[in-house]
């Protein structure tokens, strides 16, 4: 063998792992398209903004004892009656729009990761189960999920939501009642995860390596959690964010709907309602803006999960 | 083919009584149906004889199987907050969602479906982009925040259709009001529908494009190509056909959800239909409306599901020849 | 007499975020009429971009840089779409590698050839069906007739391929390129598929470019051969000559790479040590020359023109007339 041959063997020196996340072709690909940059800083900007709401907000609109009724129905600052207490107007409570908003974006928002992290715990499992297990267990699971899908999410949501209302009364019912939603728009989503999951299962579980794991004597515990799991995280992680967006529109339908959040803590869906009634006598900003922001927020994520889900698609890559 | 749709057809029999049994469920456990029916100052006594009229001490089994008998005969009951039989009420209720569901589905089909196969042949085109950033907006904006909106502009700023009810009415047929043949009627169908609609549409854009661009990489598109087929032959002709073959299913699916969507439209419209009826039922904890509709949706969507399978089947020769595979 | 197919030099480019890759890099070969060349090289070495380039079906945004494709004299390579189009399956016929998703599985295989008959000839459909039959008898499917109303999942895979065979030869092309025609085929079919190929194109006069890796198929069905390597030409001259006599190092590495019944059954099997380069790292100079056991200085520094060799031609200094040192010995390892 001549020496050009072996000075052609040699490889290059491995990069630190910090320069390879940045030359990544994902990263390149987040980088490159201006509107996913955006989507990205957006999604910060609000998910900041609603997580600093007790710092920021120029009110609290949670506290019956800080509202005036006297200061309802003002106009935002820029409007003629508006004033610089209250830069987007206040409702028919004299709650502060803007802290509303942000108050109510903690709502959507920790309702919203809070349903789609049950959805991920109770699907994924199942679906690891009924993907491996097969048989009798599989068939049930999967039954399940067909009566379920029947029903969109909102009717499931409504349905639970009903139920916890008959079964606890009126009075504990409001205490309960985040739980209550978390549980309801959760429990409408997790199909999804588990048909998913278990597709992968099924496909990884043919695998080579799947095989040799169980040869070596590995417990099925171990093989679905150290070595089929990773592989099926990327679908997961695609339909979390999607899902993400649609739980925090089902928070918002439902407290919308006036089945949600209890009037004392509104959330963008029930200032939405309420301004809902104004609309026609002209004070559109209690409607317009929680509106606005509710958009954004998902529109955001939307196109985060858009391209997540182009950037882990094997097949485009 | 046959063993096919009896399968099928055993499936969704399986499918309406869990559903059934849900309702009963809801029925016999939440809240106390006696407590419903009665006033503040019945006695006791008079409460346990009613309980024994209704049959409401009979084992569970029993009760259960009087449930479905009686909703093989449309009987749910009386209505806790109207004090009428549910079957009637829901027979009232019924056309006004009918009607906006089915044209909502024409909607969804008729614009979605086009549009999709238009961006999946001109990806690059700036038609497709607009019609791309329509779908964004589709799917990122709540239903409930698009008929505020449609109000908004067209209500309230323009003035020019109404932002509430059905408008004038017309009996067509014994219980059928119809909104289809009067100005008024029309006028007040068009927000809602696009409201109802929009989502759907923009579902099955995403999913005509998807499909389409799939289909257009695939070898024998590839061969067509090399076989000097026409643009015309190998979009339409094989490009579409096999685009259109997944996506009558999940369309399907989509359309019967179309129903239950309802429950939000209507709420902004106050659109005098089932979905109103249901979402009214849940904040009274009206449980015999609630297991009414139950049943019904669950109905619906059967039958839908039913025969979406049965037209993929007939329409991909591969299923059809070989047999299915459940 | 014109050559059906003219390559020359054929540059074939396809820009991606770390730069130009080079597919195809000054290529050229003719191919008479009737005449089977066959383009042999590893996977990745340019033979199925060179077939795109040529029907006009590169995947963008893969672009010919430079040179020409002349067909029957013409140039085809600077067509506007629509004509490139009225060339496909009249001039130009492709047959793809997997008979199975090469065909529509939604319409019936006898629609998929009367469609094709019709694209390219303006005769009424009862003529077209009648072509049609006679077409898939011609290719061996037993009882035609009424296997023009089947599906092509009711197909096995060789009367799959047939069947493909029948459409892409449908309107006569002057030209048919068969890009790896056995390779998704059971090894009992392939000697049939090739034959039935062979045959076909020798009765109509056509030309054929058959593209494999295989070396097995090649020395028993083409005319020429011409050897592939990170996207140029190593080697090109007659079949038994380049089989028996390879001129390049690395033709008579695949050569000895083929293990033979005549061998020792202890010995080891030969392999050219190394593997082809990646497009984004093709070495300067030979391209060949890092795995070569002839390389010398010359081989690093500058890239080898073709020179005529006692088979054809190849591109290896090692053929330069006015090199000092002898050519390697006849059939060497």
């Amino acid at each position: 063998m001549s020496e050009l041959a072996a000075e052609a063997d040699v490889a290059p020196a491995p990069r630190p792992a910090f320069r390879r996340f940045f030359d990544s072709d994902m990263f390149h690909s987040f980088i490159g398209s201006p509107v996913t940059v955006a989507s990205a800083v957006i999604t910060v900007l609000l998910v900041a903004g609603a997580l600093a709401a007790p710092l920021i907000a120029p009110h609290n609109p949670f506290d019956p004892a800080s509202l005036s009724i006297t200061d309802s129905l003002l106009p935002p600052v820029w409007s003629h009656d508006g004033t610089s207490q209250y830069l987007l107007g206040t409702d028919d409570q004299g709650r502060d729009v803007l802290s509303t908003i942000l108050y109510g974006m903690r709502i959507s928002l920790s309702v919203g990761f809070a349903s789609v992290l049950l959805a991920i715990a109770i699907g994924v499992p199942l679906g690891l189960i009924a993907g491996y297990a097969g048989g009798a267990v599989d068939a049930a699971i999967m039954r399940v999920a067909d009566v379920q899908l029947t029903f969109p999410a909102i009717l499931t949501a409504l349905l639970i939501d009903g139920i916890a209302r008959g079964i606890a009364g009126a009075q504990a019912y409001n205490d309960v009642v985040f739980s209550v939603l978390v549980l309801s728009i959760g429990l409408s989503f997790w199909v999804q995860y588990a048909r998913t999951v278990r597709g992968s299962v099924l496909v990884e579980a043919n695998k080579e390596y799947v095989l040799a794991a169980r040869l070596i004597g590995l417990r099925p515990v171990a093989i679905l959690f150290r070595h089929i799991l990773p592989n099926v995280l990327g679908p997961v992680l695609v339909i979390a964010t999607i899902n993400l967006a649609l739980a925090i529109i089902t928070e918002a339908t439902l407290s919308f709907l006036g089945v949600g959040v209890p009037p004392t803590q509104p959330s963008l869906g029930t200032l939405i309602r309420i301004g809902n009634d104004y609309l026609f006598s002209g004070e559109w900003w209690i409607t317009m803006f929680p509106g606005i922001t509710l958009a954004v927020l998902v529109l955001a994520v939307n196109l985060l999960g858009d391209w997540l889900r182009d950037a882990l698609n094997p097949k485009l890559r | 083919m046959l063993a096919f749709a009896i399968r099928r057809l055993v499936q969704a029999v399986g499918v309406i009584v869990v559903v059934a049994l849900i309702s009963f469920a809801l029925f016999r456990f939440v809240g106390d149906p006696i407590n419903q029916l009665v006033g503040q100052d019945t006695t006791p006594a008079q409460r346990a004889e009613l309980r024994k009229d209704l049959g409401l001490d009979d084992p569970v089994v029993v009760q259960f199987a009087r449930f479905i008998v009686k909703a093989t005969y449309l009987d749910f009951g009386i209505s806790y907050q109207f004090k009428r039989p549910v079957s009637q009420i829901i027979a009232e209720r019924m056309p006004a969602t009918l009607e906006l569901s089915i044209l909502s589905a024409i909607f969804a089909l008729v614009v979605g479906v086009p549009m999709g196969v238009y961006t999946g042949l001109y990806p690059a085109s700036w038609l497709s982009r607009v019609f791309l950033a329509v779908s964004l907006l589709g799917v990122s904006l709540p239903t409930f925040l698009i008929g505020i909106l449609l109000i908004f502009i067209f209500s309230v700023d323009l003035g020019l259709l109404p932002s509430f009810g059905r408008g004038d009415v017309v009996t067509v047929w014994g219980n059928w009001t119809t909104g289809l043949l009067t100005a008024s009627g029309l006028k007040s169908l068009i927000l809602p529908t696009i409201t109802l609609g929009l989502f759907q549409m923009t579902l099955i854009m995403r999913l005509v494009r998807g499909e389409m661009l799939e289909v257009l990489r695939t070898d024998y598109i590839k061969f067509a190509r090399a076989r000097g087929l026409t643009r015309r032959a190998i979009n339409f002709g094989h490009a579409l056909k096999s685009t259109l073959v997944p996506v009558i299913t999940i369309t399907g699916l989509q359309l019967g959800s179309i129903f239950a969507f309802s429950i939000i439209t209507e709420t902004v419209f106050q659109w005098p239909g089932l979905g109103l009826l249901f979402l009214q039922a849940v904040q009274q904890v009206d449980i015999p409306i609630m297991a009414a509709y139950l049943m019904l949706v669950a109905v619906i969507f059967t039958v839908v599901n039913f025969t979406v399978d049965l037209l993929y089947v007939a329409v991909d020769p591969r299923i059809r020849i070989r047999g299915v595979k459940a | 007499m014109t050559p059906t197919l003219s390559v020359r030099n054929l540059r074939v480019e396809i820009p991606t975020r770390h730069g130009v890759l080079t597919a195809i890099d000054d290529l050229s070969f003719d191919i008479a009429p009737g005449e089977v060349l066959g383009v042999v090289g590893e996977s990745g070495a340019g033979k199925s971009i060179t077939g795109a380039a040529i029907i006009g079906l590169l995947e963008p945004p893969g672009r010919v840089a430079g040179g020409e494709i002349r067909l029957a004299g013409e140039r085809v390579d600077n067509l506007a779409p629509a004509q490139m189009r009225r060339l496909r399956g009249r001039r130009i016929g492709m047959i793809f590698q997997d008979p199975l998703t090469s065909l529509d599985p939604l319409y019936r295989i006898g629609d998929q050839l009367v469609e094709t008959i019709l694209t390219h000839e303006n005769i009424p459909a009862a003529a077209a069906r009648d072509k049609a039959e006679r077409l898939l008898n011609e290719v061996g499917i037993p009882a035609a007739g009424q296997r023009l109303a089947s599906y092509p999942h009711q197909f096995s895979g060789g009367m799959r391929q047939r069947v493909v065979i029948a459409l892409a030869l449908a309107a006569d092309p002057a030209l048919v390129i068969a890009d790896e025609p056995t390779t998704a085929l059971d090894v009992s079919v392939q000697a049939q598929i090739i034959a039935l190929i062979k045959r076909l194109c020798r009765e109509r006069g056509a030309a054929v470019m058959l593209i494999t890796h295989d070396m097995g198929v090649i020395a028993e069905t083409a005319d020429r051969v011409c050897v592939l390597y990170a996207g140029r030409l190593a080697e090109i001259g007659s079949v038994r000559d380049v089989v028996k006599r390879p001129q390049h190092p690395y033709t008579a590495g695949l050569m000895a790479a083929i293990p033979s019944l005549a061998d020792d059954l202890g010995a080891r099997l030969a392999q050219i040590p190394g593997s082809m380069p990646r497009l984004d790292a093709i070495p300067k100079g030979c391209a060949f020359h890092p795995r070569c056991e002839y390389a010398f200085d010359r081989c690093v520094a500058a890239r080898p023109p073709l020179y005529r060799t006692a088979a054809g031609e190849a591109a290896c200094f090692l053929h330069d007339p006015e090199r000092a040192a002898p050519a390697p010995a006849e059939g060497a390892p």
